[in-house]
């Protein structure tokens, strides 16, 4: 076994599957080292089943994405051992898990994206595709609709809390941009019926959006210029520290396995 | 009783290891038997994507089945359609129940729509225990991916709720 780094094909089918492997395995990540931090034991446990439903979700992809790819790369050696610039998952989902405003807050905003890509990917051409999706789609709409409920509790709770909201909220709404920033990846995935553009989700993702922020008495911020680039594999500085940690085991021992 | 039908019977008493108030069957991830001469298939239907019990539930096919004298036999996983707890027998259904976990109910259309604010429409979860309507949900989360936590608002017993999907 090797613990060497691998690399991945650029063809734009596998990386379409990589953008969405890699989102759902590196928000898992960042919503796992909640499991015994959170507020209260209710949260704890929602925030770590939600992790794992994430990784189910990132497993399957990878290893469809492996499949297609065809250089005989399974889920592991895709979780584990890539380079930092082979991950494909936007920025929004590796920034520090911070305090529990911006969990609320992130995990909003990529379930109501998730939600609204798996309904999309359940008619994907790609049967594999459409079938992890068919499962992923009723586990987003639960972690959509729990994560919203928390919007509204924070917003409408004290002012700590609404101010914690608030400040989330500019921390995080400028990487929102990027989401839905198409490129060639798209347009080739959209010819082939694998998956929609994800700039074509835009409008239903705002209209979900701006309803639970208008529930939970914010504004919604406009958008800036700013466009973050992890989906392109150029990440923020926290990526690395990510990648260290979740790589140690599979770096120190080859092909280790639970 | 033909060989699948056979390995059919001894699914009926391989335990689910989260839930072992139920077997595989009454659970309905057990979606195919096919008999293929010299080998024996199972297809399962996964229930939820990051379930941890999904490669120990293969293990424990492959072993009763072998245990039998029914193999040599492989799993297979169906993933398409994906599961629902409406699948989960009615014989399921009342295993839950004695077990203290309130069953599923069926799986609403609405189930789609998951942002609705101001009076979403809730299903009434009946108390395993005392049969009451009037209970509450502690936590939309529980010890395992399919339950949510509840508690009986008459007989103030704690309970799990297996979430319908």
């Amino acid at each position: 076994m090797q613990a060497t780094s691998i690399h991945i094909s650029q063809e734009p089918r596998v990386q379409y599957l990589l953008r969405i492997g890699d989102t759902a395995l590196i928000l898992a990540q960042r919503l796992s080292e909640w499991t015994g931090h959170a507020p209260v034991i209710e949260e704890d446990i929602a925030l770590s089943n939600i992790a794992l439903d994430l990784v189910g979700q990132a497993r399957a992809v990878l290893t469809h994405a492996g499949t297609v790819e065809g250089a005989g790369h399974d889920e592991d050696q895709l979780a584990f051992l890539r380079e930092e610039r082979d991950y494909r998952n936007v920025t929004l989902v590796e920034l520090p898990r911070s305090d529990f405003a911006v969990t609320v807050l992130r995990n909003t905003m990529m379930a109501t994206f998730l939600r609204l890509l798996w309904e999309r990917l359940g008619s994907s051409s790609d049967a594999e595709l459409a079938a992890i999706a068919g499962k992923a789609i009723k586990e987003a709409r639960y972690h959509q609709r729990h994560s919203a409920d928390w919007m509204v509790r924070l917003g409408r709770g004290t002012a700590e809390s609404k101010q914690r909201l608030a400040r989330a909220l500019d921390l995080l709404w400028p990487y929102a941009a990027e989401l839905f920033a198409s490129d060639a990846v798209d347009d080739a995935a959209a010819q082939a019926g694998l998956g929609p553009r994800w700039g074509d989700l835009k409008d239903d993702w705002l209209a979900d959006m701006t309803a639970i922020l208008g529930e939970s008495a914010l504004p919604v911020p406009p958008f800036v210029p700013f466009l973050s680039t992890g989906k392109h594999g150029v990440h923020s500085e926290h990526m690395g520290f990510i990648l260290a940690e979740m790589q140690h085991l599979q770096r120190a021992y080859p092909g280790g396995v639970w | 009783m033909t060989r699948a039908e056979r390995a059919w019977v001894v699914l009926g008493e391989v335990l689910d290891p989260e839930v072992p108030a139920l077997s595989l069957r009454d659970l309905g991830i057990v979606r195919d038997v096919i008999d293929h001469g010299r080998e024996l298939e199972v297809v399962l239907t996964p229930t939820y994507s990051g379930c941890p019990a999904t490669e120990v539930i293969e293990q424990s096919v492959l072993a009763a089945i072998e245990a039998e004298g029914l193999g040599p036999v492989r799993a297979t996983l169906r993933r398409a359609p994906a599961w629902t707890t409406d699948w989960i027998s009615e014989e399921g259904k009342r295993k839950l129940r004695e077990y203290g976990i309130a069953p599923p109910g069926p799986v609403m259309p609405e189930a789609a729509v998951p942002i609705r604010f101001r009076r979403r429409e809730e299903a009434k979860v009946a108390c395993p225990h005392c049969g009451s309507l009037h209970t509450e949900r502690l936590s939309a989360f529980g010890s395992t991916a399919c339950k949510a936590m509840y508690r009986c608002v008459d007989c103030l017993e704690p309970f799990e709720y297996f979430k319908p999907i």
